[in-house]
C-alpha cells in the first residue's frame, strides 16, 4: 500500500470513530491504533490477574463465611476478568503466550495499586472501597470505546464490579462501627490506600503522554484530574457516613467548584513503584511467575490427553 | 513455555430457552470438554446461561471486511423488499 493510500485509510478509519462507528478485529486499521490498544488492553488485564494476589492473602483468613465466599467470589470474578479481557486482546493478533511472556518479563505493566501489601483485614474493605472505585471510575466510560471487543468485554466487567465495591464498602462500615481497635484497623487502612488510590487514576494531566490521541479513540473520555477529581467527590462524603477520616489535611470543600479541593500527591511515590520499587513489586511477580511455571506440567499433561482421547476416537472412526 | 498450547474456542452461549445462542467471548481449553467447564466458570457465574456451544476459533470462517461493498451493497437499493414500498389506500388499516 502506498503512503497516500494508507493516509486516506486512516483518514477513513478516524471518521468512523467520531461517528461512534465502532472497530471490530477484521477491520482495518492503524498500527498505531492496533499498538496502543494491545499495550492498554493487556495493562488492563494483567491488573485484574496480579490483582487477585493481595486479595487471595486473606481468603483463608476471612473472619466469617459471609465474608468469606465473598471475597471468593470477587477473586474469581478478577480471573473473570482478566481471561474477557486476554481474549479480547488476542482479537488485535497477539498470543496469550506473547501476553504473559510480557508480564513475566516486566516488558508489560499492571495497575501500580497492587504492588502494596495486605497487612489486615481491614485491607479487603479498603481495597474494595477504594480501589475497585477508582478502577469503576476508570472503566464505565471504556464500555462505549471504540473497539468493539474491549467495549463489550467492559460492560461485563462493569456489571459485575459494583458488588465488589459495595462488599468493600460493607466490611469498612462494620469495622467503623465495632470497637475501638476495629474502627482503628478501618482508619489505618484508610490511611494506606487512600493515596495510592488517587494515584491509580494516573498521572496528573500536564504529564500523562497518551491522553490526547486516546481521546480520540475514546481510549478515554475525561482527563485523569477529572477522573480523580471525581473519585475524591464521590468518595469524602461515604468516609465521612462512618466516621472515619480522609488522610489529607488540605482536603476542603471549595463552594465555588462545587468540588473538593484536595492536597499534594506524592508522584515520586508513584513513579518509585511504577518503576519496580514499590513494597511488594518483586513478591507479586515471584508468584505470579511462579504460577505459571508451576502449572507448565499440567497444562502439558491435559494437552496430551486431549490428544490420546483424540486419536482414539479417530482410530475408532477407522 | 510449553510446547504445545491450548487452543482458543469461541463460546456461544443461550441465556435462557426461546433465546438463540449468543457469542459471548472466547477462552482457550485442551478439548472441547474443558473449554464448556472453562465457559461456565468464566461466561457464566451469574445464571447468564442455560446452554452452551463451544467450537474451535480455527474451524470458524469469517468474511472479510474488504469485502463488504459486494457483499452487502447489493440489498440498499432493494426498497421494494421493505413494505413501506407499496402504496395502500387510508381505508385498508392493517395489512
Amino acid at each position: 500500500m502506498s503512503e497516500e493510500q494508507i493516509k486516506n485509510l486512516e483518514i477513513q478509519f478516524e471518521a468512523r470513530i467520531a461517528r461512534d462507528e465502532k472497530i471490530e478485529p477484521k477491520d482495518w486499521m492503524p498500527e498505531k491504533y492496533r499498538k496502543t490498544h494491545i499495550r492498554q488492553m493487556s495493562q488492563h488485564a494483567h491488573s485484574e490477574i496480579v490483582g487477585m494476589l493481595p486479595e487471595s492473602n486473606w481468603i483463608t483468613r476471612a473472619p466469617s463465611l459471609r465474608r468469606k465466599v465473598a471475597l471468593l467470589a470477587k477473586v474469581q470474578d478478577e480471573a473473570g476478568h482478566g481471561l474477557y479481557l486476554y481474549a479480547a486482546t488476542e482479537t488485535l493478533g497477539i498470543s496469550r503466550e506473547e501476553l504473559y511472556d510480557q508480564l513475566h518479563t516486566g516488558k508489560a505493566k499492571y495497575s501500580s495499586i497492587f504492588n502494596y501489601p495486605t497487612i489486615t483485614w481491614a485491607d479487603m474493605g479498603a481495597i474494595g472501597w477504594l480501589v475497585d472505585g477508582a478502577a469503576i471510575i476508570n472503566q464505565v466510560p471504556l464500555c462505549n470505546t471504540s473497539y468493539g471487543p474491549y467495549a463489550r468485554a467492559m460492560v461485563r466487567v462493569c456489571k459485575e464490579e459494583s458488588f465488589h465495591q459495595r462488599q468493600g464498602y460493607e466490611i469498612m462500615i462494620k469495622l467503623a462501627n465495632g470497637t475501638l481497635e476495629q474502627k482503628d484497623l478501618a482508619q489505618d487502612a484508610l490511611n494506606r490506600w487512600w493515596w495510592p488510590s488517587l494515584m491509580m487514576l494516573g498521572p496528573t494531566d500536564a504529564e500523562s503522554v497518551h491522553t490526547e490521541q486516546s481521546m480520540k479513540w475514546k481510549l478515554k473520555r475525561k482527563s485523569n484530574d477529572d477522573l480523580r477529581q471525581q473519585f475524591i467527590d464521590q468518595t469524602v462524603p461515604q468516609a465521612e457516613l462512618i466516621g472515619l477520616t480522609i488522610p489529607d489535611p488540605d482536603l476542603k470543600w471549595n463552594d465555588e467548584r462545587g468540588s473538593y479541593d484536595y492536597g499534594e500527591i506524592n508522584w515520586d511515590e508513584f513513579w518509585q513503584v511504577v518503576k519496580g520499587h514499590g513494597p511488594c513489586n518483586k513478591e507479586r511477580m515471584r508468584a505470579r511467575v511462579g504460577a505459571w511455571e508451576e502449572g507448565e506440567w499440567v497444562r502439558d499433561a491435559a494437552m496430551a490427553y486431549a490428544e490420546k482421547k483424540q486419536e482414539r476416537k479417530q482410530k475408532q472412526v477407522v | 513455555m510449553s510446547k504445545k498450547n491450548w487452543p482458543l474456542w469461541e463460546i456461544f452461549v443461550r441465556s435462557k430457552n426461546g433465546l438463540e445462542h449468543r457469542h459471548f467471548g472466547s477462552l482457550h481449553a485442551a478439548d472441547a470438554e474443558m473449554a464448556l467447564e472453562n465457559a461456565r466458570d468464566v461466561y457464566t457465574r451469574r445464571n447468564e446461561g442455560v446452554s452452551i456451544w463451544v467450537t474451535e476459533s480455527k474451524h470458524i470462517t469469517a468474511s472479510n471486511p474488504e469485502n463488504n461493498g459486494e457483499l452487502f451493497e447489493p440489498a440498499q437499493d432493494k426498497v421494494y423488499r421493505h413494505p413501506t414500498f407499496y402504496d395502500l389506500p387510508d381505508e385498508v388499516k392493517h395489512m
